[in-house]
């Protein structure tokens, strides 16, 4: 028996009678972590892991029937055991592990498998069929070293400061932020945050993650010198917007996994593009499907073919979930939180 | 080839020009000569010919990567240039090879060519195993020869000049055919390039043509020229020619024939051979390289179609009847050097005056004088400006009649406008899409269009493609039609998507002819997209008579 399929509302169980990140409203959601695609408005129940609780009441109300689990706390409904698991993803995510009659699927929501102390680390769990997202789903998708990363994002930091230019760095607002935050070196100078940014940054120091000293960048005043030293992380809606005024002279970076190719990194007319990604990698997806022990896997959103054929030449079942994920198709533009 | 790497990274990762002047000029003052001479090459433009037949390259970095063949596909699909497709996939290596650009390009790079496959397949893993990942994707796209970074041969020309002390129209001049395919840069070149002034610097300069002068585009109603541009008798007004941009140079009982790429291609056209006789020495010409009609006279505009001359460009031997059945001439309008001096500091009326009299003092055919046109008013010449399309021109050139001939595209000592007619224009559906390059990597942004084989109503019509076109729409534009494609995606071959058509663009181009290679009919020239006519619904697309009725 499949114990999950895809209907018009999400992925569902069927004998537990509950959906897994709904795209529609239903009765029992539950959610794998906090991103808009995953999590939405208007199920009457939910139930994710405790460390993403205060990011779902931030984001969905503080109002919503909200059940929560421990990593690894196991409960039943319906004949089903559920338990989640870490998916390194972003502060609360989770991989829903479902049991029922000897058979064990899990469900990954979007996952990344090097630890980055902003998280909980990813943590492989034995199944017989696995779903896995493929966002980053080509063998080009090899991810540089985070210490190697965040060296860059400091060294143009502090280049930009020398030249008395403020570093404007566009990332989403929840969990690259935050990453990005923890790896600064907040010696360089002073370090300003969008309003977007700011209630997450104290949703994860709530639950005990450690984030550098932040200003919101609304209290700062135009031409205050502070600006020309300071790296500011924004959304990258503010990008072009009236807001970018303040800071006067500033160099601009872009950090996703999709800044890898030069071509996507030239769209977004950045000077900078950093490479940090809160999705597994090629190599990472493999390894991680791999772990499992799987032998059925279903891919979701992302470069789907592409990883169902491959994995399928290599000797799995492996066959594709339509969701409203991320985006349905193999080179997303609209760039999702990545 | 790491300082080589370092700088291409400091280019790209900014979009100011001063910081690329910045980052040229540092490269340069620490480059040895011999490195910096092919770095001068490749930042203008030069292109060593293909080193590696591309699918050598693919067939090995396949195997290198462990891939099976539609994975690396894929891959180059979503990445859009072979060079960065292949330095992802490879292994990567944590230490690079320390040595030159030159030693790199000369020793390693160049032996390549004309190599069996076997013998570049042993050398190549070897090779990459010793380049960091910006050298491999460097070093690739040298293989390849995509090399491309946004710099602009000016941007060259004023680091090397501030760098050197020198002016940076004298060091243009200098860099005029460095980049020709028979130049080998060495560090002599690069010396010489940045040399101080000498005395017998003119002396020197062989077949060297001056660097082309270029025309902006003019954009604004008729009405407002008076205002923009004065009276047209401040003006030197010509037909815009639709051939081949070139300088004939005669020194020396010589002559060389240069187009605007700053290519020689003086075999490509024996008929002007001749000059070498006819012409006095210490000339060159500035022109516009025509195909005319066999036997006119020249009194009549027998102006052929651009498509003749692509024919004998795109030929590698040029036979009797091609000859004798699209002849060229060169439409003189410019004379930048008389009786071994100089002319370009002189005004654009003086210019054309020698020209003038040049023309008429010596047998040059097949040298015609490119002919002014006169007007009273602007009206008067817009008025002669509707005949362009009938005529083969492509609209008119507006010279200022005090204008010296400047570099590029510098406006600072007089100005070029070309006032071109309005392109050709339909209303067309697209109906395949593939995803591009360069920017436009992973975007559906690539697309084939059609229009009906019938006109509206008729019962049974289908749409017949007949054009290609990538550009013309906004950034946001490409993103939002880069998501219908996806959404309405009916099949994929290979690479390319077809898709229910629902989307409908009005496509400009500037040149319509039979053609035989197309399912149409029909080739049309420079396809781009003028509007998305998001107000049309497919059916009120154009058919194949609208476009028949313009070929007439």
């Amino acid at each position: 028996m499949d114990l999950v399929i895809a209907r018009p509302e999400g992925l569902y169980c069927p004998p537990g009678d509950f959906y897994i990140d709904p795209w529609r409203p239903v009765a029992r959601a539950v959610i794998t972590h906090g991103h808009g695609d995953h999590a939405r408005r208007g199920n009457a129940h939910y139930l994710t892991a405790a460390p993403g609780a205060g990011i779902l009441r931030s984001r969905l109300g503080q109002d919503i029937d909200l059940q929560t689990l421990a990593y690894g706390e196991r409960i039943h409904h319906h004949g089903v055991t559920l338990s989640l698991h870490p998916a390194g993803h972003v502060l609360g995510s989770a991989q829903v592990r479902l049991e029922h009659e000897g058979e064990v699927w899990v469900a990954s929501g979007d996952y990344k498998v090097e630890p980055d102390g902003t998280c909980a680390p990813f943590e492989p769990v034995r199944c017989h069929t696995f779903i896995t997202e493929s966002t980053f789903g080509l063998p080009i998708y090899r991810w540089p070293s985070q210490a190697e990363v965040f060296a860059g994002v400091n060294t143009w930091w502090r280049a930009n400061g020398d030249q008395g230019k403020a570093s404007v760095l566009f990332c989403y607002a929840f969990g690259k932020a935050q990453r990005i935050l923890h790896g600064l070196d907040s010696d360089i100078g002073p370090i300003l945050v969008h309003g977007a940014v700011e209630p997450l940054n104290l949703v994860y120091r709530e639950a005990g993650v450690y984030l550098p000293q932040t200003l919101y960048a609304g209290d700062v005043p135009r031409n205050d010198p502070l600006m020309r030293q300071a790296i500011v992380l924004a959304p990258p809606s503010a990008a072009g917007s009236s807001w970018m005024r303040r800071f006067g002279d500033y160099s601009d970076a872009f950090a996703s996994g999709w800044m890898l190719l030069r071509g996507t990194r030239r769209r977004r007319g950045v000077d900078r593009g950093f490479v940090l990604s809160d999705h597994a990698d090629w190599p990472g997806l493999l390894w991680a499907i791999e772990q499992t022990g799987a032998e059925r896997v279903m891919v979701t959103h992302g470069s789907v073919n592409v990883l169902v054929r491959y994995l399928n030449e290599r000797g799995l079942d492996a066959r594709a979930f339509v969701t409203e994920y991320g985006e349905e198709d193999d080179a997303p533009t609209t760039e999702p939180e990545a | 080839m790491k300082a080589f790497a370092q700088l291409y990274l400091r280019l790209d990762a900014t979009t100011s020009s001063n910081a690329k002047l910045e980052a040229l000029r540092d490269y340069f003052a620490a480059a040895p000569a011999e490195d910096a001479a092919w770095a001068v090459y490749f930042l203008s433009g030069g292109r060593p010919r293909q080193l590696v037949p591309t699918r050598v390259l693919r067939e090995l970095a396949t195997a290198l990567a462990g891939l099976p063949d539609w994975l690396f596909e894929e891959s180059y699909q979503a990445v859009g240039d072979l060079a960065e497709t292949i330095s992802l996939l490879l292994p990567e290596n944590q230490h690079g090879s320390e040595d030159g650009l030159a030693n790199w390009v000369e020793a390693h790079l160049l032996p390549l060519r004309g190599l069996p496959a076997e013998e570049v397949q042993q050398r190549l893993p070897v090779l990459w195993a010793q380049l960091d990942r910006p050298s491999l994707m460097l070093c690739l796209k040298l293989i390849t020869g995509s090399f491309r970074v946004g710099v602009s041969k000016l941007l060259v020309t004023r680091a090397l000049a501030q760098l050197a002390g020198l002016d940076a129209k004298r060091v243009a001049q200098r860099l005029v055919g460095y980049t020709d395919i028979s130049h080998r840069p060495a560090a002599s070149s690069y010396h010489k390039l940045i040399a101080a002034e000498s005395d017998d610097e003119h002396r020197q300069r062989g077949g060297q043509p001056y660097p082309f002068f270029l025309a902006h585009a003019l954009q604004a109603p008729t009405e407002q020229f008076d205002a923009l541009l004065g009276p047209p008798s401040a003006w030197q007004v010509e037909w815009k020619w639709d051939g081949i941009r070139a300088q004939v140079v005669k020194r020396d009982g010589q002559v060389w024939v240069w187009s605007r790429g700053e290519e020689l291609v003086t075999d490509r056209f024996p008929e002007l051979h001749g000059l070498a006789q006819s012409l006095p020495d210490g000339v060159v010409l500035d022109g516009e390289i025509l195909v005319w009609k066999p036997g006119a006279t020249a009194d009549v505009l027998a102006v052929q179609p651009f498509a003749l001359l692509q024919q004998r460009i795109g030929r590698k031997t040029l036979g009797k009847k091609l000859l004798a059945d699209a002849p060229v001439v060169l439409q003189a309008y410019d004379l930048l050097e008389w009786q071994g001096e100089d002319w370009r500091n002189r005004p654009q009326h003086e210019r054309r005056q020698q020209l003038q009299r040049l023309v008429e003092d010596y047998p040059l055919a097949p040298v015609l004088l490119s002919p002014l046109l006169e007007g009273r008013s602007w009206h008067e010449l817009a008025v002669q400006r509707e005949q362009s399309r009938s005529l083969g021109v492509e609209g008119l050139m507006l010279k200022q009649r005090d204008a010296l001939y400047g570099v590029g595209r510098t406006k600072d000592m007089g100005v070029w406008w070309k006032w071109k007619i309005d392109p050709f224009s339909v209303d067309a559906v697209l109906i395949y899409a593939q995803r591009g390059h360069g920017r436009r990597a992973s975007l559906y942004s690539d697309y084939t269009f059609a229009v009906w084989d019938a006109p509206a109503g008729s019962a049974e019509r289908a749409l017949v493609p007949f054009a290609k076109a990538y550009s013309g729409l906004s950034d946001e534009e490409m993103r939002k039609v880069d998501a219908i494609i996806r959404k309405t995606t009916v099949e994929t071959f290979g690479p390319v998507r077809s898709v229910t058509p629902t989307l409908v663009f009005e496509l400009g181009f500037e040149g319509i002819a039979l053609s035989k290679r197309h399912k149409s009919g029909i080739a049309v020239r420079f396809p781009r997209m003028l509007r998305w006519r998001l107000d049309k619904p497919i059916e009120e697309a154009d058919d194949l008579a609208t476009l028949q009725a313009l070929l007439a």
